[in-house]
């Protein structure tokens, strides 16, 4: 890409939309009662509904139900007093009965909004509609070099995810965002993220497929509020990548326009080691899915009550949230900030709540942990060391019984052996030294070793003691208190200070 | 619209047997060309009946909410799931290769 | 007990005769499968004998008679099932080639109950592909013969299933019924058929053709042996979405309360669409008919005569919506999973050997629907066509309940024809279509309708018999067996059973 994106921000106003399916968190699949739990051994998850055999009838989840209800709530949405499911018909083999079970133009949540901020602006997001659907199997590709479908020679297909329930959420074209259309797309996902993360409806990993998304991206001429066409680009499995696609397919479409060409609507995939879009196979014609309503399934008409029921016993929601962490922890709204785009606010609060001070918990979860997170390309809270754990941490660092970089050692035990603080400290003999007759010994065996700087010190120069303090530190593997150190060090001189 | 519809095509009933994945030959297309024609006439009559206030009927029965309680069943023994497979490898339903595109 | 005619007894006398120990279940198990060898040659009701399973269901009976256990009203009495219900281990193909070798891993529900009962299943029956017919010429393996006169068929879809009742090879059968399927094959073989209320017998295990049509119901040789195999296989069921809750009929009661009782009181609407005012209608058909009229006169029922208009659209909506639901319903047959694989030679794609599968494992009649389905759903067509015809079904059940509004049942010929012969219509399938006429209301309704037979015709020669359609309001089944067994008592008293008149089967 030669274009500069400043200049390309300047000359066109992007126009963004968002499409993310999200896996339910259901013990069982949508329609039948094989679990949903992942990694499981190919098709053993699998009975005649979701293998799609002759004669197999679906039944709806209802958790399933309530949990998109949820989160069409969390999300402002109307919820529907009835609506059906559809069958969506069109030929693939992860997918058994060749038709995929989907609310189609009756979904159960529409018309709500989720606004997201970037950079000291609030952005509402419109949210068009929240339906449920089914997932499909995972087809794995053999042969040929890529292992993408291009080029293999034969496929195998395990039915495992085959039926999983699956929420699409879809957005309302996004404009006015101009050059903040990426970081928008991406705190909105992040957003997003957060809150069904906190509503409990699913684990939304997105290394695992829990939580994926597709960016719709197009631009219009700067002003002209015509808007351009528009390409999706699928496989966008991290919420970097959300910022990254929307980045690199506004400067591709920009060079096109620029010398004159057309956007041609089209699939894309967002390529993770190069950043770029690549071209989807366009297909032959256009598929006709020829929906039509599912008879096998009766329609949904959530009962009010039932609604008023679940609005009732949401959790408080991560905007709620971070405006009373913002006054309960003294944050400024800088400070917040920081902490929403380090995805850190949660893992903050829980530290809180686990009994550290704000300050201390800001302070590991924004300094030491998340450099161990930029290192290995995660947030800081997929680190696998718990807000209790840290909590319990910083807690033994203010009793004295860790220093800081012997609180730091730890958090590397924990990481590296999945252990408990205390079980680390242990084990790895971590805690600092105070039983003061073991540190007299490692006093006296340091004047005796550095007879000159003993005497320069009983000789007036105090300051010298600091060459014995380093000593006997590093006698005791730096698990002694400098302070009582140099007082047990002048004490034994017989100086005082 | 009684059967003031065009005539189906041998190149309509060609689009219709790619969509449901029917390879039918030559002579079908020209058999089933002049068949569907005919069955699609005698029911294009549907569209004579004044309906446009009438509420469409999907289900023959008057329930909703048909639900059930999220709770995990066994699944079939895996041997029993792949023994009617045409082909199987690593516990998988082996297909020849795909021309379409991921979905 | 004579062990030469156990094959000529009814369920309930067999039953009757098992529990009290005059004979035991293995013995009327073995008649009728010794019937099925001697007589199957001819009738071809069969795609699949399991004298194996048969004879140990039957003897599990025996050892709980034994055991001292009470058995149920149909324990140890055999029945042939057809071949669009799934059997587990059993095949199963729904009379496609697409299928072949297919043994299911589960029970259709109506499979579980039938077992349950410590019915004997026999084997699974000829039926025309995917239920997609009115004669069982659409069978991918071999057409099935009408035991009144072998050249002719049984009527279909469950054809395999009428034969093997009137060919007395079982006392009973389970057929499906989507547009007439069990009501038009038993009219045409002088049986007894019942299409339940849609969602009173789960459609779990059924082989979908049109899953908003489609019943699994009984057919027997008589109203109360139709009953007792009816109160069997209905019920909720949790696992069938559309299953209606706290269905619990006593059909089987009402038919020999029917029996006994007169219709005084009644009131019997004769729907004019229904009657061939317009033509379309044998002679031979409408005699019957109109004979029957007189004896539910003489019951004492009233006789009204009630206008339907919208049944005038029911064939348009119905080769509307069942072929729409069939396409999607049949595209899981893709060659991956389960069933038929064509052309995979390491070099063709899967969409060239799913196409090819489906182009050579699917029948002619099978296709075409699909492709009409396909029209109709397609965008651009939708509401025209699907749309449409949904709101017809709406129009229809509107003239139901106008109708059941001036009376307690309606009735009609069951099939415009008798039984025609073999190959006669498979050219044009729209003289195979209106075989449906009088059926597809109630299926387009989802209310419940039997056939009983009501007379001989011998316009085309041979006599052949003529059925009498009675149909009631959603969930009033039970009062199909009241007046069916009402009708049926008075007619054999006047004439004695049609069934009396077929002709022997040649040894």
């Amino acid at each position: 890409m030669t274009l500069n994106y400043d200049d390309v921000v300047t000359r066109y106003d992007p126009v963004i939309g968002l499409e993310t399916h999200v896996e339910l968190g259901t013990a069982s699949k949508m329609f039948c009662g094989c679990s949903t739990e992942f990694g499981a051994p190919a098709n053993t998850h699998t009975c005649p509904v979701c293998l799609g055999l002759p004669g197999a009838l679906p039944v709806a989840n209802a958790s399933a139900i309530e949990y998109t209800i949820r989160i069409g709530l969390a999300l402002n949405c109307s919820i529907a007093s009835w609506c059906r499911f559809a069958r969506k018909n069109y030929f693939y083999p992860d997918m058994p009965k060749n038709f995929q079970t989907s609310q189609y133009d009756e979904p159960l949540c529409v018309e709500g909004y989720l606004d997201v901020d970037v950079q000291g602006n609030t952005y509402r997001v419109g949210i068009e509609r929240v339906h449920l659907e089914e997932d499909t199997g995972k087809n794995t590709h053999v042969g040929g070099a890529t292992g993408r479908i291009h080029g293999a020679e034969y496929s195998l297909v395990d039915y495992n995810r085959a039926g999983i329930p699956l929420v699409e959420i879809v957005t309302k074209p996004v404009e006015g965002t101009g050059e903040l259309a990426p970081e928008v797309a991406k705190a909105y996902v992040t957003e997003l993220r957060d809150i069904l993360r906190t509503l409990g409806v699913s684990d939304v990993r997105m290394e695992q497929g829990s939580l994926r998304c597709d960016v719709n991206t197009s631009l219009s001429l700067a002003g002209s509020g015509v808007w351009g066409t528009r390409t999706e680009t699928k496989n966008v499995n991290s919420l970097r990548s959300v910022e990254r696609a929307v980045r690199s397919e506004m400067l591709r479409q920009a060079e096109i326009l620029d010398a004159g060409g057309r956007i041609k609507q089209e699939t894309r995939h967002f390529q993770e080691t190069t950043g770029t879009t690549r071209s989807g196979r366009s297909k032959e014609e256009a598929t006709d899915y020829r929906y039509f309503p599912e008879p096998d399934l009766v329609p949904l008409a959530p009962a009010p009550e039932w609604v008023a029921e679940i609005r009732g016993s949401l959790p408080e929601l991560p905007a709620a949230r971070r405006t009373r962490l913002q006054a309960e922890l003294g944050l400024s709204t800088e400070d917040l900030q920081q902490m929403v785009n380090a995805g850190v606010v949660e893992a903050v609060a829980s530290t809180v709540e686990a009994g550290a001070a704000a300050g201390e918990a800001r302070n590991w979860w924004m300094g030491y942990l998340a450099q161990l997170a930029n290192a290995r390309d995660i947030e800081a809270p997929a680190l696998p060391i718990t807000p209790v754990q840290v909590a319990r941490l910083i807690a033994l660092v203010s009793d004295g019984t860790l220093s800081t970089a012997l609180a730091r050692q730890a958090v590397d035990g924990v990481l590296e052996t999945g252990a408990d603080v205390d079980e680390v400290i242990a084990t790895r003999g971590l805690a600092m030294v105070s039983d003061t007759s073991a540190l007299t010994d490692a006093a006296d065996a340091a004047i005796a070793a550095n007879p000159d700087v003993a005497e320069k010190v009983r000789g007036g120069k105090v300051a010298a003691v600091g060459a014995l303090v380093g000593a006997v530190m590093k006698a005791t593997r730096g698990q002694a208190d400098a302070a009582a150190v140099r007082t047990i060090l002048l004490e034994r001189l017989s100086v005082s200070e | 619209m009684s059967d003031d519809r065009p005539t189906l095509t041998r190149h309509e009933v060609a689009h219709l047997a790619n969509l449901a994945r029917l390879a039918v030959t030559e002579a079908e297309l020209d058999l089933f060309a002049g068949q569907l024609d005919v069955i699609l006439g005698a029911v294009a009559r549907i569209g004579d009946v004044a309906a446009a206030d009438i509420p469409p009927t999907s289900h023959a029965v008057p329930l909703t909410n048909v639900l059930r309680p999220d709770e995990v069943r066994p699944s079939l023994p895996r041997d029993e799931v792949l023994a009617a497979a045409p082909s199987v490898e690593d516990y998988r339903f082996r297909v020849p290769r795909i021309l379409g595109e991921e979905e | 007990m004579s062990q030469t005619n156990l094959h000529e007894l009814s369920a309930a006398a067999t039953a009757t005769a098992v529990a009290a120990g005059q004979v035991s279940a293995v013995e009327v198990a073995q008649a009728h499968l010794d019937r099925i060898s001697q007589t199957d040659d001819q009738v071809r009701a069969f795609l699949h004998i399991d004298a194996d399973g048969a004879l140990a269901a039957a003897k599990a009976v025996d050892d709980r008679k034994a055991a001292g256990d009470r058995l149920g009203p149909l324990a140890g009495v055999p029945l042939a099932m057809k071949d669009v219900v799934v059997t587990r281990g059993l095949p199963t193909t729904a009379g496609s080639k697409i299928l072949q070798g297919w043994r299911p891993p589960y029970d259709a529900t109506v499979t579980r109950k039938i077992r349950e009962a410590g019915m004997v299943m026999l084997g699974k029956t000829n039926m025309d592909e995917f239920a997609m017919g009115s004669s069982t010429e659409n069978s991918a393996y071999h057409p099935t013969h009408n035991p009144w006169d072998l050249s002719r068929v049984p009527g279909g879809s469950s054809g395999g299933s009428s034969a093997a009742v009137a060919a007395f090879q079982a006392p009973l059968s389970i057929g499906t019924d989507t547009g007439g399927s069990i009501r038009q094959p038993a009219a045409v073989t002088g049986l007894v058929g019942h299409k339940p209320t849609y969602g009173s017998v789960s459609r779990r295990g059924l082989i979908a053709f049109s899953s908003s049509l489609d019943q699994a119901g009984p057919f027997g040789r008589t109203v109360q042996d139709t009953a007792l195999l009816f109160d069997a296989i209905h019920g909720h069921d949790p696992q069938d979405s559309t299953s209606i809750p706290n269905t619990r009929f006593e059909a089987t009661a009402a038919a020999v309360e029917g029996a006994r009782a007169e219709l005084a009181g009644l009131r019997v609407g004769v729907v004019r669409e229904l009657t061939g005012a317009s033509g379309g209608y044998q002679a031979g058909v409408l005699d019957s008919f109109f004979k029957a009229v007189e004896i539910l006169r003489g019951l004492g029922a009233e006789i009204v005569e009630v206008g339907c208009p919208s049944f005038d659209y029911a064939l348009a909506a119905y080769y509307l919506i069942a072929p729409s639901e069939c396409s999607s319903n049949l595209a899981r047959f893709d060659s991956v999973r389960y069933g038929l694989r064509v052309g995979d030679d390491g070099e063709r794609s899967l969409e060239e050997v799913m196409s090819l599968t489906r182009e050579q494992g699917f029948g002619a009649e099978v296709k075409r629907r699909i492709m009409i389905g396909t029209y109709a759903l397609s965008s651009g067509y939708y509401d025209a066509y699907y749309g449409q015809a949904q709101k017809v079904r709406t129009l229809i059940a509107r003239d139901f309940d106008n109708a059941f509004a001036q009376a307690d049942v309606l009735i009609s010929p069951t099939s415009p024809f008798v039984a025609f012969g073999i190959g006669e219509r498979v050219a044009d399938p729209m003289a195979m279509y209106v075989n449906d006429l009088c059926t597809l209301p109630a299926s387009l309704a989802g209310t419940p309708a039997i056939s009983v037979p009501c007379g001989l015709s011998d316009e085309l020669g041979p006599r052949l018999p003529v059925g009498l359609q009675i149909m009631a309001p959603a969930l009033a089944d039970e009062r199909c067996f009241r007046v069916g067994a009402a009708f049926e008592a008075a007619y054999n008293a006047a004439n004695g059973t049609v069934l009396s008149n077929i002709p022997a089967l040649g040894a």
